[in-house]
């Protein structure tokens, strides 16, 4: 069942659109729901659908299509990387061997304790501070370094 | 709830000539406090209460020589002569702040930055083209900007800037940001709006144009975040004065988007016909005193330039296009010498794969096409014939598709390939790098 705090959430998303365009928030909606519960079960992805009265397969559809829903569990901390040109540019292949190192997992897999997962990421729009590490789809850090990414994971416990 | 107090991360800001980041001067730039220091929403409670009329600031935007600052560079008071003047239900704007092509930043930094500026510019727009209701569609990943620019909104609505009766004329807007979440595609006009109407982001079959069939199906005027922004700095100094920012064709200043091998990576807002090497000085230079190898001058969906085209260009619409390359988002790609084309373009063709909608077959399976060979050759296993291979595939990509994603994914291959053959030849005789060995 979808909290007091996510609905709360959902209805100030709904009050950008008229009122019979109900699926036209399902994009927050599941962002909202994914950010509460870190992923997005298939079950969540229901619960959305059926909260804003839409099929469950055009729920399915966003939830797919867009690359920051995660449908598979992702620890407590996920670790994206943006290794396009900018980033590449600059040294994201060596934060990303970095990380690897320090976390021992490739990309798509988590710590065994369940604290980090490491992805790759596509461009994130913020090329002038690269290369870019995304916290959880939210805390974008800028100008990383291997002596940074060694402060960020004691940073976050 | 006032926006919050970011500390810009800044370029130097001497020699820019600041338009739609001129809030970067003062100390806390995004608050509306700041914003309206400097003469910010006089504009609109002017054209409002004077009830001024919208063929005269169409002319304004059409003098000011602005074009879209998105990448497609189509004159902005053109553009918003297409909207229909008289429709019976709400007509609706966009602004596109979905930027995901790799290199471009620009529209961030004025969310963050300068968000009233473009929430004037929006609601002159309404104004002008009777829009009712507006979206500001955001890039996904850069969430604390959204958040920023959530609370630029709630500001201005508390100061009677947007909503119902604006200045007790009975003209309303209501203007709401969108948070897009991680598709390239979404930069596209109709996948924006198929987007924001809770859909995946597949592109739609123009025509019709958002003009007459956008946003819930009603007309609808999509503009790039820096080409709304400009619109209250053109009113207030009027176009002419906008016009002669630039260059003839190229009106105003730009931001440039600076990435890659330079000292000073970041935002550069300029004046159009600036020649591309005063920006690179201005970024500082190629870092590590190495030498200047290419740039892509607007984000990878525009061609590539060696270092002696683009060292002299100017940066406008006919001097890239002179050069052989166009001014797309003004993204700048800076790379050295010691850049292997090869991988950089594996790299490059692995994201238009990765980000095809898969709507249109030329497009969903050329990239991936492309995307093998490229990787092929990297892997040690290119044949000979694998260019004229990749130039095939890539000439049944451009012109076949809805939308521009399948000629952006073929531009930066036929323009890599042709200025840097003996780079790829080399690699697949050799089966490794010619640059780094490797």
């Amino acid at each position: 069942m979808l909290s007091a705090e996510a609905i709360k959430k959902i209805e100030y998303e709904l009050t950008k659109y008229p009122p019979e365009k109900r699926q036209a928030a399902v994009m927050s909606a599941l962002r909202i729901v994914q950010m509460e519960r870190g992923w997005l079960s298939q079950e969540s992805i229901s619960e959305v659908a059926e909260y804003l009265g839409i099929p469950e397969i055009a729920a399915m559809e966003v939830a797919t299509f867009y690359n920051m829903y995660d449908l598979e569990p992702v620890g407590k901390y996920k670790l994206t990387v943006c290794t396009n040109i900018s980033c590449m540019l600059r040294g994201s292949d060596e934060i990303v061997s970095h990380l690897q190192d320090k976390l021992g997992i490739g990309f798509n897999e988590i710590t065994p304790d369940g604290k980090f997962c490491l992805k790759e990421g596509e461009c994130m729009g913020c090329c002038g501070g690269a290369p870019l590490l995304h916290v959880n789809n939210t805390d974008m850090r800028e100008f990383m370094t291997p002596e940074k990414v060694d402060e960020l994971l004691k940073e976050l416990k | 709830m006032a926006a919050k107090a970011t500390k810009p991360v800044m370029t130097d800001l001497k020699g820019q000539t600041l338009v739609t980041l001129r809030t970067l001067k003062e100390k806390n730039p995004a608050a509306l406090s700041t914003y309206q220091s400097l003469g910010g929403y006089e504009q609109l409670k002017r054209i409002i209460t004077e009830k001024v009329k919208a063929t005269e600031i169409i002319n304004q935007v059409k003098v000011s020589g602005l074009r879209g600052r998105g990448g497609a560079g189509f004159p902005t008071g053109l553009k918003w002569s297409f909207m229909p003047r008289y429709f019976d239900g709400t007509k609706y704007l966009v602004c596109n702040t979905d930027e995901g092509e790799p290199g471009t930043f620009k529209d961030r930094d004025i969310i963050r930055y300068n968000p009233h500026q473009l929430i004037e510019g929006m609601a002159i727009a309404a104004y002008t083209l009777g829009a009712r209701v507006g979206y500001n569609y955001i890039h996904g990943e850069i969430w604390q900007d959204y958040q920023t620019f959530e609370a630029a909104l709630a500001e201005a609505r508390e100061a009677g800037f947007i909503g119902e009766n604006l200045f007790g004329t009975g003209f309303s807007f209501d203007l709401y940001a969108v948070h897009g979440y991680g598709a390239y595609i979404c930069g596209e006009e109709t996948a924006l709006i198929e987007s924001i109407e809770g859909n995946k982001g597949q592109p739609r079959f123009k025509p019709p144009f958002p003009a007459s069939y956008g946003v819930f199906g009603k007309p609808t005027n999509v503009n790039n975040t820096e080409s709304y922004t400009s619109i209250p700095w053109i009113l207030q100094h009027g176009g002419q004065a906008f016009a002669d920012l630039g260059v003839p064709n190229s009106g105003g200043s730009k931001i440039f988007s600076v990435s890659g091998h330079v000292e000073k990576p970041g935002n550069y807002e300029i004046k159009m016909g600036t020649p591309f090497a005063d920006l690179l000085a201005m970024a500082g230079g190629v870092w590590k005193g190495r030498k200047l190898k290419a740039v892509i001058p607007g984000g990878p969906s525009t061609a590539v330039l060696p270092a002696d085209k683009i060292m002299s260009a100017t940066m406008d619409y006919d001097g890239l296009s002179k050069a052989g390359s166009s001014l797309g988002a003004g993204s700048m790609i800076v790379m050295d010498d010691t850049t292997c084309m090869v991988k950089a373009l594996k790299r490059l063709s692995y994201f238009f794969y990765e980000e095809s909608c898969g709507q249109c077959t030329p497009c969903r399976e050329g990239t991936g096409w492309v995307y093998r060979v490229i990787k092929r050759i990297v892997d040690g296993q290119g044949r000979m014939e694998d260019l004229d291979l990749l130039t095939d595939v890539c000439n049944n990509i451009s012109g076949r598709t809805i939308c521009a994603l399948g000629d952006a994914a073929a531009t930066p291959v036929l323009s890599f390939i042709k200025h840097f053959r003996p780079e790829f030849e080399y690699y697949i005789q050799h089966g490794k790098s010619m640059i780094d060995g490797k």
